[in-house]
């Protein structure tokens, strides 16, 4: 067993990065995320990493991608307007399939919004934020031991399989602090990314074998001397206008995930096996939604939680299994409806599905779950 | 077979580059190759970086580690390889929009750190790739497809910006003079810091066209034509100055450079 | 020590006939035929290479022969 710290959930994030072999950070100042840079900035060069406070958001997305295509596992941070501004590059990273991982501690919106209130509003822009057609993991924690341990997952998820991983934090779990157990070393699987055996004989880049979807490349430096464009691009990594290779690079990137989904999914399910009433809840709002649920219980209303872990992908099987066992869904969600909109889609019920959210920046009370549980 | 520099340095199967008939970054590109191999240069730890235009497309034909990156951001890019990988030799070869409109922030931030990296501008004063835009370093009246009657803004002067931002390093040189050129790119790259070497490029087929600067030999001429060596420019007026194309290194200094100072953080705090 | 020559090698693929070479050639030896580059004067060639330095599409260069 590990030692036990409090600390904060940015903190743990710091942490769990460099548990997972994180060593360079670029990042911007921007609230609530900021003591994650202000974290990496003591912590690299403890550990012979690397930070750099860039000149904007989007040079910060840019760096860490620079940096992990030199072989570097990286990160960045960010809130509200920085993760619209980390959307361009974070695009790059999906075509380029360069891994890193891009925190974003959701804060209140539409723009500058509410900087110090918490939100989930970014649940869409996590899945469509960055333009064309593309594939993304999001992970969002509920607990301070979350921020470290799925962020660990989340840099694990990214190296395999060579996708950027977005860490959707919100305000109420980033500046929580609680009581964690760190993992010893080797408690935790640590993966890094394939790498061919002798990179100067390598071949294409972006080439995969027959049954594979993740290709194997070196880092820059080895001998493997490839092109990395944000242009469609065939197996050698170079431009092309080819229509047939453009559709089997994208579905194959699309692929990656969707072929994967045993793998990359996860979830967690409380109190469902006699439930009338699923409450759907994600990151910091099922805090309030597992104090609910346990005020409820002891009034002896059959409610249980259905809580995605990778918000991205959706965990639509488990969704449409529950839906069809409960009589009630309730969505809980710190913004106007937008994990309702995906849970709407992938049941197709309608009319059974309610909704609990806020936009005015308050975070979502117990009372206020317990009684949309009760009012139906 | 091609010469004995292009085997050596160029992705053979991708040439004939896409640039137009007559256009200078052709020949700014070998220049880099020239000056890799004067300096005798592992390709291995060569990585090359480009924003988007048509001097990014530079990445594609050299056979480095080579990265073609978004609008503007490519020394931003450069910034994370050098910052996690010091031990690389990091070059960025940018356009005029690329580098100071788009990048301009980038540009200034990378001088200001005085991180190792050596930025090659290939400034045609215009924006072609999408059909013959003025750009920040478009001369005060010529004309672009968005600029019909004339540019009304003040251009900027790339080397000095970047020599104003910190950079330790600032040259200009020009596509015609090849010698001079390839000299001050190789003396950017030996330099520690943050080197910014300008390079007067032509683009004949919309900037000429644009402002009837006749074919790409007539471009070429003028550029022979209206270079003054730094060292002469000392002795002319500004007025005499006026129109003309500096050449040479115009600025070096020591300041640490970024990576070195970062390592010497590392040792402290790991003691 | 092996005796080293020059010789002027011409990659018409590439050529784009921008004229470039020729018209910076100090000793005429190189014209535009068509829209291709070719050595018109070869015999006054006086290998100085600014063809190879100056040709955007790498056309042009001087070739070391034993």
């Amino acid at each position: 067993m590990g030692k036990v710290k409090l600390m904060q959930g940015n903190e743990a994030c710091v942490e769990g990065a460099l548990y997972a072999g994180c060593r360079f950070y670029a990042g911007y100042p921007i609230t609530p995320s900021t003591e994650i840079a202000e974290g990496c900035a003591v912590r690299m060069p403890q550990v012979g990493g690397h930070f750099i406070q860039m000149e904007d958001e989007i040079a910060s997305c840019a760096a860490a991608i620079g940096a992990s295509a030199a072989g570097v596992k990286s990160m960045t941070a960010t809130s509200g307007p920085g993760f619209s501004l980390k959307q361009e590059n974070l695009g790059y990273a999906c075509l380029t399939e360069v891994p890193f991982v891009l925190v974003d501690v959701q804060r209140a919106g539409p723009s500058t919004g509410l900087p110090t209130s918490p939100s989930q509003g970014d649940v869409m822009q996590a899945k469509w934020g960055t333009h064309g057609d593309h594939p993304i993991i999001a992970i969002a924690p509920s607990t301070v031991e979350e921020c470290f341990r799925l962020c660990v997952r989340a840099f694990n998820l990214s190296e395999k399989y060579r996708t950027p991983v977005i860490f959707l934090m919100d305000e109420i779990v980033g500046h929580l602090r609680e009581g964690i157990e760190i993992p010893e070393d080797g408690e935790l699987p640590i993966v890094n990314r394939a790498i061919p055996a002798d990179p100067a004989s390598a071949g294409h880049a972006y080439a995969t074998k027959e049954g594979q979807t993740v290709p194997v490349m070196a880092p820059f430096g080895m001998g493997q001397r490839y092109n990395i464009t944000g242009l469609i691009h065939a197996d050698d990594g170079f431009p092309t206008n080819s229509t047939d290779i453009a559709d089997s690079q994208v579905k194959r990137l699309i692929r990656k995930i969707d072929d994967n989904l045993d793998d990359i999914l996860s979830w967690e399910e409380k109190d469902l096996d006699d439930a009338d009433v699923c409450v759907v809840c994600f990151g910091g709002t099922a805090r309030s939604v597992y104090s609910a649920v346990e005020t409820l219980r002891n009034e002896g209303v059959k409610v249980g939680v259905f809580r995605p872990i990778t918000v991205w992908p959706f965990p639509a099987e488990e969704m449409r299994r529950i839906a069809g066992k409960v009589k009630k869904i309730i969505v809980a969600e710190h913004n106007d409806g937008q994990m309702l909109l995906e849970v709407q889609r992938v049941t197709g019920l309608y009319d059974k599905i309610g909704f609990v959210g806020k936009v005015n920046g308050t975070v979502i009370t117990p009372e206020e779950i317990v009684k949309a549980v009760k009012e139906g | 077979m091609p010469s004995k520099l292009i085997d050596k340095y160029f992705r053979e199967d991708h040439l004939p580059h896409i640039w137009c008939p007559g256009c200078g970054h052709g020949v700014l590109m070998r220049d880099v190759a020239q000056a890799v191999e004067n300096i005798g240069l592992d390709k291995d730890k060569v990585v090359l970086v480009s924003g988007i235009g048509c001097s990014s497309r530079a990445a594609g034909y050299m056979d480095f580690n080579t990265m073609h990156t978004t609008h503007g951001r490519a020394l931003a890019f450069a910034t994370g390889i050098k910052m996690a990988r010091p031990e690389l030799e990091v070059i960025c070869i940018m356009g005029d929009g690329d580098a100071s409109a788009i990048g301009g922030n980038h540009l200034i931030h990378a001088a200001r750190r005085n991180i190792g990296i050596t930025a090659i501008v290939f400034n045609n004063d215009i924006y072609g790739m999408t059909g013959g835009q003025y750009s920040p370093t478009t001369p005060y009246g010529e004309k672009g497809t968005t600029a019909p009657y004339g540019n009304i803004d003040r251009p900027f002067d790339i080397a000095k910006v970047a020599e104003a931002a910190g950079a330790t390093y600032t040259a200009r040189g020009t596509a015609f003079d090849a010698v001079r050129t390839t000299k001050l790119i190789e003396d950017g790259i030996r330099h520690k810091g943050f080197s910014v070497i300008e390079c007067a490029s032509i683009c004949p087929t919309y900037y000429g066209r644009k402002n009837k600067k006749g074919s790409a030999v007539d471009m070429y001429t003028w550029q022979k034509e209206n270079s003054i060596p730094v060292e002469k420019a000392k002795t002319m007026s500004p007025e005499e100055l006026k129109g003309k194309l500096v050449v040479g290194k115009l600025s070096e200094d020591d300041f640490p450079e970024l990576t070195e100072q970062y390592q010497a953080i590392i040792d402290r705090v790991r003691k | 020590m092996a005796v080293t020559n020059k010789k002027l090698v011409i990659n018409t693929k590439w050529c784009k006939g921008c004229g470039v070479c020729a018209a910076f050639c100090p000793k005429g030896v190189l014209a535009l035929k068509g829209e291709k580059i070719q050595a018109v004067n070869p015999d006054a060639c006086i290998k100085c290479g600014m063809c190879e330095k100056r040709c955007p599409d790498y056309a042009i260069y001087l070739e070391e022969v034993q």
